[in-house]
């Protein structure tokens, strides 16, 4: 490989990267300020600051990488997966069981986390190859449908109480293996409080020069890393998008028969696809789930519910493109999801809205006479629910309004070359061609 | 060589389609499996590295009776809920995630309607009531209860009296009302969300519908609260314990070894269930709208151009098919007792599987299909016992992904019978 290749190849992707890392560093930057702001509303000292943005920050990260993900199959290579729970649940069981200790209950294997961790993404990647090689022929609704069955049954043979005793069951699977910030911070990585590493002493006297706890500081450093496996996924994504590879994907989303008739084997390409997308839910999953701050590996995380969230993000930053994605994710998981809850603290201490009807009739009784305070106390007392039927009608107004993303239209050209780039003769020159043609 | 051509011809499809071949082998073993475990014969066992394999074993038949009446009863609600799913899957051409949740919406409105009326104490005391209210005579009985609790199913089943026996009128009146709403909600929803994206395909439709979805069930959260509660009562509810019945009506019958119990809300389920479909069945038969409805299933703009009035049509479609629903919803709280906002989204999966089975766009079949699937959850039992018995809804999805991967035109053959 000569170098001049490798820099044709980078040259491209470093100019965009320069324009799109602009804009997701401006929306992380806003992200947090606005956050920043809230906890100042709220009266946080800086330890509680920081822990808002922080969980902010790791929710939008883990967002981003399997919304990542889901857009390899999606965005890409149009594989209309809804099972992406199903996947998830796999990578962060078969890490737990991998890496966690053998002593503990359930016991695991012991095995040291970055097999665990590869372990966990290539579990995924099988069932994902296991449930791709037939399926995939399939229409693409009836694709959805085998894909939400088959994560359904992923989650109900975890739950079930026949293997208890690998898996732990309904309550899950309790024996997580050591979290790698605690190992890098901590002597004894299963107690918080125990002597910090040499590193660990640094971080933590740090952090403590601004007020923040030790707790707080073990969770950042884990969600910086999680941000820096973000950039990573983007980056390898992002060159893949543009490899021959991404391109064949492209095509086979455009125009499947026209891909086939250039001789490409979509087949063989949606596979991979799909199987690279499994591998990359199972590493989000494990990143999310199995370890970092109040990691629990629990059927019950593993609903269909959380397939959707992760759509909803898809289509709010346009399926079809990588930044697209990490925009996407990010602003749900802040805006959607994290910011009700916050913004209903926000308005219960500045109002004083102590109301608290049980239910429905009993707030919107008062109103006839012109009282509001009951109604606005259940509203805000039902937030969680609430955000849920907004998330519905976003979903429904952005798929009838804006079907190419809330941030605009961002699907990536399949071609290599510019196709606004004129790269066709003159054309009065042509003309005049004709013209002496004809004399 | 004289080769039986029957069994050359089953050689033949077997090297033909491998796949179908291992399932229809698999479906014959665990068939003889369940005639020798219901013979009482028993092999075995044969051990394997892992496990000892037995062949056979000891399943009493009233015992496997049970597990088909369940059955039957899970299928005549999927079967009628799966009515309504196929036709708006062929005729709009999308999978429509929302269906499950329409059946939730029936449920709570048949039952509200029914607690109310039950809890006042029968309609007549409810039209006295009203009588009362606008002249001002007379003695209000409203006093005496809470509208708010029994509107918002939050009184104790046996107060509100919902029960068959105790306030057969309220049930009747409820099931009316489940059948009324859900037709609206899926006309207003259709109006809404649906209409404007009529051309739109079909994936999009479909995450418009997981959108209607989230909306809906939230709703219906919204209003009622999220704890799941116990409805009916089945106080002085009349039941039968068929096997035992039969064993003593019989005399030469050693008595039955487990109970087969059947109560009045489960016949009615079945009763009322059967009574639909045939109503349906008649109803396309003997009107033009079933024939419209496979034109439409067929080629919509071809549907159009010979003067069939599609959004007509459509309309017609979501009435029967969400009404379907929401009875089916109000049925199936009747024979099981619980209800909360998620009962029709878990129930989705297996509507989504008996409409496969039978064939998208099939009537006929997605009645079959539903009674297929809600057998092959229950009857599963007899060799998931145990720990194991989780495992009889994967059961059905693992149906249903068997029949996607060999045979998507469903069992019957993609017969399009509207």
């Amino acid at each position: 490989m000569s170098e001049s290749t490798a820099r044709d190849a980078l040259d491209p992707l470093r100019a965009l990267f320069a324009h799109d890392a602009a804009k997701v560093t401006a929306m992380f930057l806003a992200i947090w300020a606005l956050f920043y702001a809230f906890g100042t509303v709220l009266g946080y000292g800086n330890n509680g600051l920081l822990a808002l943005v922080r969980r902010v920050t790791f929710l939008a990260a883990v967002y981003g990488i399997v919304v990542l993900a889901l857009n390899i199959q999606w965005g890409y290579a149009g594989l209309f997966n809804i099972g992406v729970a199903g996947f998830m649940a796999v990578g962060a069981y078969t890490v737990s069981m991998l890496s966690g200790s053998p002593t503990g209950v359930p016991p695991g294997l012991g095995l040291p986390l970055p097999i665990g961790i590869l372990g966990g993404m290539l579990a995924a990647t099988v069932v994902g190859l296991v449930a791709a090689l037939p399926a995939l022929r399939l229409k693409a609704d009836y694709l959805a449908i085998v894909t939400v069955a088959l994560s359904e049954i992923i989650r109900i043979t975890y739950n079930t109480p026949a293997f208890a005793n690998i898996t732990g069951g309904a309550s899950g699977f309790d024996n997580l293996p050591t979290s790698p910030a605690n190992a890098l911070l901590l002597s004894d990585p299963s107690s918080t409080i125990s002597e910090p590493t040499a590193v660990g002493e640094a971080v933590f006297s740090l952090f403590a020069q601004f007020g923040i706890q030790r707790f707080t500081a073990i969770n950042t450093v884990y969600t910086v890393g999680v941000l820096v496996v973000l950039l990573v996924v983007y980056l390898v994504l992002e060159r893949a998008g543009k490899s021959p590879f991404g391109r064949v994907l492209k095509a086979v989303r455009e125009d499947e028969t026209a891909a086939q008739s250039l001789g490409k084997d979509t087949q063989n390409f949606k596979v991979r696809a799909f199987a690279l997308g499994c591998g990359l839910m199972g590493l989000a999953g494990i990143l999310w789930f199995a370890m970092g701050p109040r990691a629990s590996v629990t059927p019950v995380t593993f609903r269909p519910n959380i397939t959707f969230y992760i759509f909803i993000a898809l289509i709010i930053g346009g399926a079809g493109s990588n930044t697209g994605s990490v925009l996407g994710g990010a602003l749900f998981a802040s805006l959607l999801f994290e910011a009700p809850p916050v913004v209903r603290n926000i308005v219960t201490d500045a109002f004083d809205v102590s109301a608290d009807p049980s239910n429905l009739i009993e707030a919107l009784v008062p109103v006839a006479g012109g009282d509001l305070v009951p109604l606005a106390g259940f509203l805000l007392n039902n937030i969680d629910t609430l955000r849920f039927i907004g998330m519905g009608v976003l979903l429904v107004v952005l798929v009838q309004r804006r079907p190419d993303g809330l941030l605009g239209a961002r699907k990536e050209t399949a071609a290599g070359v510019s196709l606004a780039a004129n790269t066709r003769p003159d054309r009065s020159d042509a003309a005049g061609n004709g013209g002496g043609d004809g004399e | 060589m004289e080769a039986n051509p029957a069994v050359e011809r089953g050689l033949r499809a077997a090297r033909r389609s491998p796949g179908a071949a291992v399932v229809w082998a698999v479906a014959a073993v665990l068939f003889l499996d369940l005639l020798a475990k219901l013979a009482g014969v028993s092999l075995g066992p044969f051990s394997t590295p892992w496990f000892a394999l037995w062949f056979g074993g000891d399943v009493p038949l009233s015992q496997f009776a049970g597990f088909a009446w369940d059955g039957v009863v899970i299928g005549a609600v999927i079967g009628l809920a799966s009515i309504g799913l196929s036709l708006t899957y062929s005729i709009l051409n999308f999978a429509n995630f929302a269906h499950g949740d329409y059946l939730t919406a029936g449920a709570f409105s048949g039952w509200a309607a029914t607690y109310v009326i039950a809890g006042i104490g029968g309609l007549l005391a409810l039209a006295e009531t009203f009588v009362n209210a606008l002249t001002g005579l007379g003695q209000s009985r409203a006093g005496d209860v809470d509208l708010v609790s029994l509107v918002l199913l939050r009184t104790p089943p046996l107060d509100a009296g919902a029960n068959i026996w105790l306030s057969p009128l309220a049930i009747v009146v409820g099931l009316a009302v489940a059948v009324a709403v859900t037709a609206g909600v899926a006309l207003a929803l259709d109006r809404v969300v649906y209409r404007p994206m009529r051309d739109a395909d079909g994936i999009s439709l479909l995450i418009a519908s997981i959108g209607v979805a989230f909306t809906l069930r939230y709703l219906v959260a919204f209003v009622f609260g999220n704890s799941r509660r116990i409805v009916t009562s089945t106080e002085q509810l009349p039941s039968l314990d068929v096997a035992g019945a039969v064993t003593s009506a019989v005399p030469f019958l050693a008595p039955a070894r487990s109970s087969v119990v059947v109560d009045l809300h489960e016949v009615t389920l079945v009763v009322v269930a059967a009574l639909l479909m045939f109503g349906l069945h008649v109803l396309l038969q003997r009107t033009k709208l079933g024939k419209a409805m496979r034109a439409m299933a067929d080629n919509r703009a071809l549907a159009q151009v010979t003067g069939i009035p599609t959004e007509r049509v459509i309309r017609s479609t979501w009435l029967i098919g969400a009404g379907m629903t929401g009875a089916a919803g109000y049925l199936l709280v009747l024979s099981q007792g619980g209800l909360g906002f998620q009962t029709g989204w878990l129930l989705l999966l297996l509507i989504f599987a008996a409409v496969i089975m039978g064939g998208i766009g099939s009537i006929y079949g997605a009645i079959a299909g539903g009674l297929v699937i809600g057998l092959a959850s229950r009857v599963s039992l007899v060799w998931l016992q145990g720990d194991l018995s989780s495992f009889a809804r994967p059961t059905a999805f693992a149906l249903m992904i068997l029949i996607l991967l060999f045979r998507p035109s469903g069992i019957f053959g993609g017969v399009k019978t509207a």
